[in-house]
């Protein structure tokens, strides 16, 4: 009876498959990871190599070269796995999120998927925080070729874990309110503005608690949330250096994360919908 | 039940949406319903509000009043129901470029919960359907307009939606590609998709939609079939007469000719057209030889010659072009103006019926042209 063999769906077709929110949710996961896992060497290159100089010149040259003491390392790293996931996990949403709602608007066909909008929203989250957290574990290997060894010691790992995984949402929501705050005429000068005075009053180079002889930058470094994933780093990886308590460093990344999400993704609903 | 193409799959009531720190309502109390497997289409100038109406439907634009669903889907109310039940073509290229065009029917069917085999099934038909199956795994970036918006197409339909929205889907597409998107829509149909477009251009709407709603400053003005939304244009019907006089007084003819019944008003016109031989505007550029040797000659006789020398007005009409305004079918009335031509010894070289066009219905409507 029927006229032709049309195989492609129809409305009169049979019915689709109501996907619950949560396996689109995962969908939509699953399209950034395979977008990302398909050009990972790029993805790497471009997340670990400032780390990496960051981590020759100052871990290894300038201690080399007698400027820097020794023991210079062991601040050193620790920070720099700190910075690495906060810088990673924050570009991961402020870039993409900037060039989808300004320009490309590949992101609609997400929008238009069937899953609460806020939901996209924390989708990017999660997706940021993972590319984060692949970038902060590959300075692992990365200290040990650079520097011939890192500080490591097993009763440190579960808060190295908890700060990691901390240290890489925070940067992650962060990025996720500059993306979708940031006028698209003002994203250079706003990354430029915003994204170089957080990497350098994060404690990453420096121990926080030295920073008494210098106060008002003592303060300042305290306003950065880079700050306490950098010291909980040092509480898990070097506890001879003087740091903040781990309970602070926590606390303080908790807040920080469910504050900045929740008005992340209000500004993220703003741009999503009129 | 299943509605059996009864119940509407869009319902839209008082349609309001003001944007945030605007003064006026882009939407403005709107209504309207479409029928399952219909054409519907909106058609009004940039800023009436067509996009805003179909953002809302999609739920990308936040109401600020009314109500819209979708197969009874309240978008409002359960915005990622209606997500569902809704695809979205729209005006501009938003495919993922970091995918290729393959990729982009599957990912999008898995956003849409639609399992893997089938998702698979589906893309390769409709790639083969839509011309696209060689360029499957290419890039987004190597398309052209055209191109990109049948593979947006294809993308909507992966999760067979109850209706798919075009917004102005031929805009900025060449000649070609605007035919072929005529002709994809006309197929969609047959195929029993509803499909809501928007469009600017009057042509498209009279050639694609089984209803058309006319919208301007955010309200719908009208509602109705292409034809029916014509007819009730009284008087806008013309029957334009091309006549050879042969000495008759042209105002007797226009006189006779207006007394006819249905017509409602004669006028004069300025002769133009093919079986014009007078300067369009009766200026001194342009004699009626050289309009004639232009438009290629009379497709009438003419057994006088093309009319020469000084303009128009300055010499005894010999030709007279009139357009006759009517309330009723033009067809109807040519053999009463051949006889009332013949009884004055004139000689009958043109007839061109005037159908009024959407453009008019809109100009009627709001008192200016389209575009």
């Amino acid at each position: 009876m029927t006229t032709t063999t049309t195989t492609a769906p129809t409305t009169a077709g049979p019915r689709r498959t109501t996907a619950g929110p949560a396996r689109a949710f995962l969908a939509v996961l699953w399209r950034d990871l395979y977008v990302t896992g398909r050009e990972l060497p790029v993805f790497l290159a471009q997340v670990v190599l400032q780390p990496l100089f960051l981590l020759f010149v100052f871990g290894k040259v300038l201690t080399d070269l007698g400027f820097a003491q020794p023991g210079y390392t062991r601040v050193l790293f620790p920070g720099i796995v700190a910075l690495t996931a906060f810088v990673t996990g924050l570009q991961s949403t402020a870039f993409p999120l900037v060039i989808d709602f300004s320009f490309t608007k590949e992101i609609e066909d997400r929008l238009l998927a069937p899953l609460p909008v806020g939901m996209v929203a924390v989708e990017k989250v999660v997706f940021a925080s993972l590319r984060a957290l692949l970038a902060a574990l590959v300075m692992l290997p990365v200290g040990i070729w650079i520097l011939g060894s890192i500080p490591w010691r097993a009763s440190g790992v579960p808060l190295f874990i908890t700060i990691l995984v901390l240290g890489c949402l925070v940067g992650s929501c962060l990025g996720m309110i500059m993306g979708t705050a940031v006028p698209p005429n003002r994203i250079n000068v706003m990354f430029a503005l915003i994204l170089t005075p957080l990497l350098f009053t994060g404690a990453s180079q420096y121990p926080w608690a030295s920073l008494d002889h210098l106060p008002w930058f003592q303060v300042v470094t305290a306003l950065n949330p880079l700050t306490y994933v950098s010291e909980g780093m040092r509480a898990a990886l070097v506890p001879e250096v003087p740091h903040m308590r781990p309970w602070v460093s926590v606390l303080v990344l908790v807040v920080t994360i469910v504050v900045s999400l929740a008005i992340g993704i209000r500004l993220f609903l703003r741009r999503a919908v009129d | 039940m299943d509605g059996n193409g009864q119940l509407p799959v869009v319902e839209v009531h008082d349609l309001v949406k003001r944007y945030r720190k605007a003064k006026v309502n882009a939407v403005d109390g709107v209504s309207f319903a479409v029928r399952r497997g219909e054409v519907f289409g909106l058609l009004g100038p940039n800023g009436a509000g067509k996009t805003t109406t179909v953002g809302i439907l999609t739920t990308r634009v936040r109401r600020t009043g009314g109500t819209g669903s979708v197969s009874g889907v309240d978008v409002g109310v359960d915005p990622v129901r209606a997500r569902g039940l809704v695809a979205v073509v729209p005006q501009r290229n938003n495919l993922d470029r970091s995918l290729s065009i393959r990729q982009n029917l599957l990912f999008h069917a898995a956003y849409h919960g639609v399992p893997a085999a089938e998702r698979t099934r589906r893309a390769d038909a409709l790639l083969e359907e839509f011309g696209l199956a060689e360029r499957a795994n290419d890039k987004p970036d190597m398309f052209s307009g055209g191109q990109a918006q049948r593979v947006m197409v294809a993308r909507a339909l992966m999760h067979a939606p109850d209706v798919l929205f075009l917004d102005e889907p031929t805009t900025g597409l060449d000649p070609a590609a605007r035919l072929f998107v005529w002709d994809r829509v006309r197929d969609l149909k047959a195929r029993g998709v509803t499909i809501v477009l928007t469009t600017h251009d009057m042509d498209e709407a009279a050639e694609l939609a089984d209803r058309v709603g006319i919208m301007d400053h955010g309200k719908l003005l009208a509602l109705d079939t292409p034809a029916a939304l014509t007819r009730r244009l009284p008087g806008r019907t013309t029957l334009e007469v091309a006549v050879v006089l042969n000495g008759t007084p042209p105002d007797d003819l226009l006189r006779e000719l207006g007394a006819l019944d249905a017509v409602e008003r004669v006028e004069q016109v300025a002769s133009a057209g093919p079986p014009g031989g007078w300067p369009p505007m009766g200026g001194p550029m342009g004699g009626g030889a050289m309009g004639g040797a232009m438009g290629g000659g009379p497709p009438g006789g003419r057994p006088d010659g093309p009319p020469s020398g000084p303009p128009a007005a300055a010499v005894a009409q010999r030709e007279l072009r009139a357009r006759l305004y009517l309330a009723g079918d033009a067809p109807q009335l040519v053999a009463p103006v051949a006889a009332v031509v013949a009884n004055h010894n004139a000689q009958l070289t043109d007839v061109a019926i005037g159908a009024p066009s959407l453009e008019d219905v809109f100009i009627a409507l709001t008192g200016r042209a389209l575009r």
